[in-house]
């Protein structure tokens, strides 16, 4: 493959990223990019807000610094990173297994190698423009505040998304060899998710453990944690003293996840191919249902409970995406576990915390049963109506969202019966909604296409976030301020209303 | 109920889209009748059967199954009829037999009938060694297989397809037009469309052509020889000739 031909490749990957991700924002509509640049510059503008109130006060941070903001900035940066592999890993797999173009490349005269070193490049270079445009808020505080050496933050960003590029095509492909590409895919997009999430989680549970609250830095800045630290002069600071500024510590960084890269592409290359190839193939090996039982009796609707039920069981997809979700109940499951004996105040933040859970779950589930029917012909031709037919699937989402929330609620009846009662109505409450939502806003789609639901409508996402918010402070405060929790309650009624009555399927 | 009502009625039924897709159509099928409807591309074949399976609501018109008005009693109708399109559409985490348990299960069939039913389709179809397996892997052709099996399951009076034969091989076509032959047999209407002419030609019991929405020719092949006024020419001929006269026209 000659340099121009490459060359040419290169635009046609960037070219495949960039409208991927624009359908992506807009939800394949076109007319909606004047508003997604829009929106994106609104977004971007008041993002300076909450990056000022965050770190604004550190913009004067000078080195040397001490061991704790040292370990603070550190485990930040070290956070950024775990995003950007979560999102890498995601990528590097949807390149073996999403892209349409496949057979076209293996079938053509290029060298595979390069054809797929590309594409791993662009994998890296679109993992780090993301990350460099969410950072761009929080850098422009931190010039504003203490000058152009904050740059360097840039130079940090590009050193860590190269190597997390690095490490995700490293992980993929090693998980390819190991247990083959049918579980690669599900072992990745679970591996992702609990990256993504769980270096936060992980703070959050050993903050608990130790101190028996949720705030990360409570760990973080602790003597335990300080007594663990290495001296000043380690490598473990190079990223923090990159990002203030230190240029000896940027370059050292920037020829290391270079090299990285290098190494793993070196390493790896000559199995792109046979990679591809077989992801591309393996993926349709046959999985045979272990037992044989007799056709179930029952209504109608309990077919269709039966089925959303076992299509949620069976999907990979969706498990990752859920893991996610219910990773989050696992800081305030140990808080409550912690707070059983001394019936602590810090107990009522579990509340709001199993209620937004519970709204975001049901959403995503209701997301999946309602619009995401794969066999949406069949459903309307059964001889059954449209009512009763919608109705069997909220139920199948109420009955999943009990079932898993039913035991935090049940250890919560025996800590305070009436934070049990408040908390079980407002998961019922934030369920309901959530799914009454993606009722009103329901489309026709397939169950693959979940990753997009929430660009299909920003009304409807926003609208289930707000109701969750809204839901959960309301609980919270109906513990603490029953008037002010009125005054949420009605207010996120209000949301909903709205919603309604902007939504396609009010009649 | 009328007392030995047609299979299907299709009285005025229209459909708008940006252009009429169906003009006001009028079509009876005979019970226990094979019934081909060809067009070309675009002629409204399928927004007519999408339509008679309840799948899209006519703006205007009536459709009535075997004596019962589908617009009016749209569960009652769609108890007696099956609705096969030409893009498979079945669950990839289920297996064919998982799926047509959840299809027998929709139309409230006796588990144990819907049972051995559901094998004796799967066996036919040549799908025995498949039915314990998730259907994710399946080609398309085998998927087209199963989502019939499925409309099959409920042993339905009034069979609809839409392209049941795309994707599929010379044995997997045979095996489909073999049960489609014994249903009719045993008494069930089938109504088809198809591009592939020669199987019209030699299943159909009565064959229709439709263009921009509307019913150019209907009869038995010997019928539409005549009314061509030709005896010996093929239906592909006829049709062509049909589509064009109908083009020329417009």
């Amino acid at each position: 493959m000659t340099a121009t031909a490459l060359n040419w490749f290169a635009r046609h990957e960037i070219r495949l990223a960039w409208r991927e991700w624009l359908a992506m924002m807009t939800g394949g509509r076109r007319g909606r990019r004047r508003a997604v640049i829009i929106g994106f510059l609104v977004f971007g503008a008041l993002l300076h807000v909450p990056a000022y109130v965050v770190i604004g006060r550190y913009a004067t941070l000078q080195a040397p610094l001490d061991r704790s903001a040292l370990i603070v900035i550190t485990a930040t940066i070290f956070l950024g990173w775990a995003l950007m592999l979560s999102q890498a890993i995601e990528s590097v797999t949807r390149v073996f297994y999403a892209r349409a173009d496949l057979d076209l490349i293996m079938s053509s005269p290029v060298a595979l190698t390069h054809v797929f070193s590309i594409r791993l490049v662009a994998i890296a270079l679109s993992v780090i423009a993301m990350a460099m445009l969410l950072a761009t808020p929080f850098v422009d505080v931190l010039m504003f505040g203490g000058g152009a050496r904050w740059l360097a933050v840039y130079g940090v960003v590009i050193a860590i998304g190269l190597s997390a590029a690095a490490i995700a095509i490293a992980v993929t492909i090693l998980l390819f060899r190991t247990i083959g590409p049918r579980r690669t895919r599900l072992v990745a997009q679970i591996v992702a998710a609990v990256i993504g999430a769980g270096f936060v989680i992980a703070l959050q549970v050993a903050a608990i453990l130790s101190y028996g609250t949720l705030s990360r830095f409570a760990i973080l800045t602790s003597d335990a944690v300080a007594g663990f630290a290495p001296g000043p002069d380690s490598m473990l600071w190079w990223p923090a003293r990159a990002a203030l500024g230190d240029g000896e510590a940027l370059l050292l960084l920037l020829a290391g996840g270079l090299l990285l890269l290098g190494v793993v592409m070196t390493s790896f290359s000559a199995g792109f191919a046979e990679t591809a190839a077989h992801a591309s193939t393996g993926t349709t090996s046959a999985r045979r249902s272990s037992r044989t039982r007799p056709f179930r009796s029952g209504s109608r609707q309990r077919a269709l409970r039966r089925k959303e039920l076992m299509l949620l069981r069976r999907d990979p997809w969706l498990v990752s995406q859920s893991l996610m979700q219910l990773l989050y109940l696992v800081p305030p499951a140990l808080l409550l576990w912690r707070s059983f004996s001394d019936s602590s105040v810090a107990l009522v933040l579990i509340t709001p915390v199993l209620v937004m859970a519970a709204g975001q779950l049901a959403g995503g589930l209701g997301w999946l049963t309602i619009s995401g029917e794969d066999a949406p012909d069949l459903v309307t031709t059964a001889p059954l109506s449209p009512s009763r037919l919608i109705r069997a699937k909220i139920e199948a989402v109420l009955l999943v969202v009990g079932a898993l929330f039913a035991p935090l609620l049940g250890a919560l009846l025996f800590a305070s019966p009436l934070q049990a009662a408040i908390t079980a109505l407002g998961v019922t409450v934030a369920a309901a909604s959530a799914t009454a939502i993606q009722l009103w806003f329901r489309v026709q789609a397939r169950r693959s296409q979940f990753r997009r639901r929430q660009t299909s409508s920003r009304l409807a996402t926003f609208a289930e976030a707000f109701s969750s918010i809204g839901w959960a402070a309301t609980t919270a405060l109906s513990l603490s301020i029953p008037v002010a929790a009125l005054v949420t309650g009605l207010m996120t009624t209000a949301i909903l209303a709205a919603t309604w009555k902007f939504s396609p399927r009010r009649d | 109920m009328a007392a030995n009502p047609s299979a299907l009625e299709l009285r005025g039924l229209t459909k708008r889209f940006d252009r009429p897709a169906v003009d006001a159509l009028d079509l009876t099928v005979r019970s226990g009748e094979f019934y081909a409807l060809l067009g070309p591309n675009g002629a409204g074949k399928t927004t007519t059967l999408r339509m008679v399976a309840g799948l899209l609501r006519p703006d205007a018109g009536s459709v009535s199954i075997m004596g019962i008005d589908a617009l009016h009693d749209p569960v009652a109708a769609k108890q007696i009829t099956a609705w096969v399109s030409d893009e498979p559409m079945i669950y990839d985490k289920l297996t064919p037999l998982e799926y047509l348990e959840f299809v027998a299960g929709l139309w409230a069939i006796d588990p144990s009938v819907a049972e051995s039913s559901a094998r004796e389709l799967l066996a036919s179809l040549g799908l025995e060694a498949n039915m314990h397996e998730r259907c994710e892997g399946f080609s398309k052709g085998m998927r087209q297989k199963v989502a019939l099996a499925g409309a099959l399951v409920h042993n339905p009076r009034l069979i609809i397809l839409d392209e049941p034969l795309t994707g599929l091989d010379a044995v997997s076509a045979r095996h489909v037009k073999g049960l489609l032959s014994d249903r009719v047999h045993s008494g069930c209407t089938v109504i088809m469309t198809t591009h592939i002419l020669e199987v019209a030609e030699r299943m159909a019991d009565r064959i229709g052509v439709i263009s921009a929405g509307k019913l150019l020719a209907e009869g038995t092949l010997a019928e539409l020889r005549q009314q061509n006024g030709r005896n010996d020419t093929s239906l592909e001929d006829m049709f062509i000739a049909l589509v064009d006269r109908e083009a020329a026209a417009a």
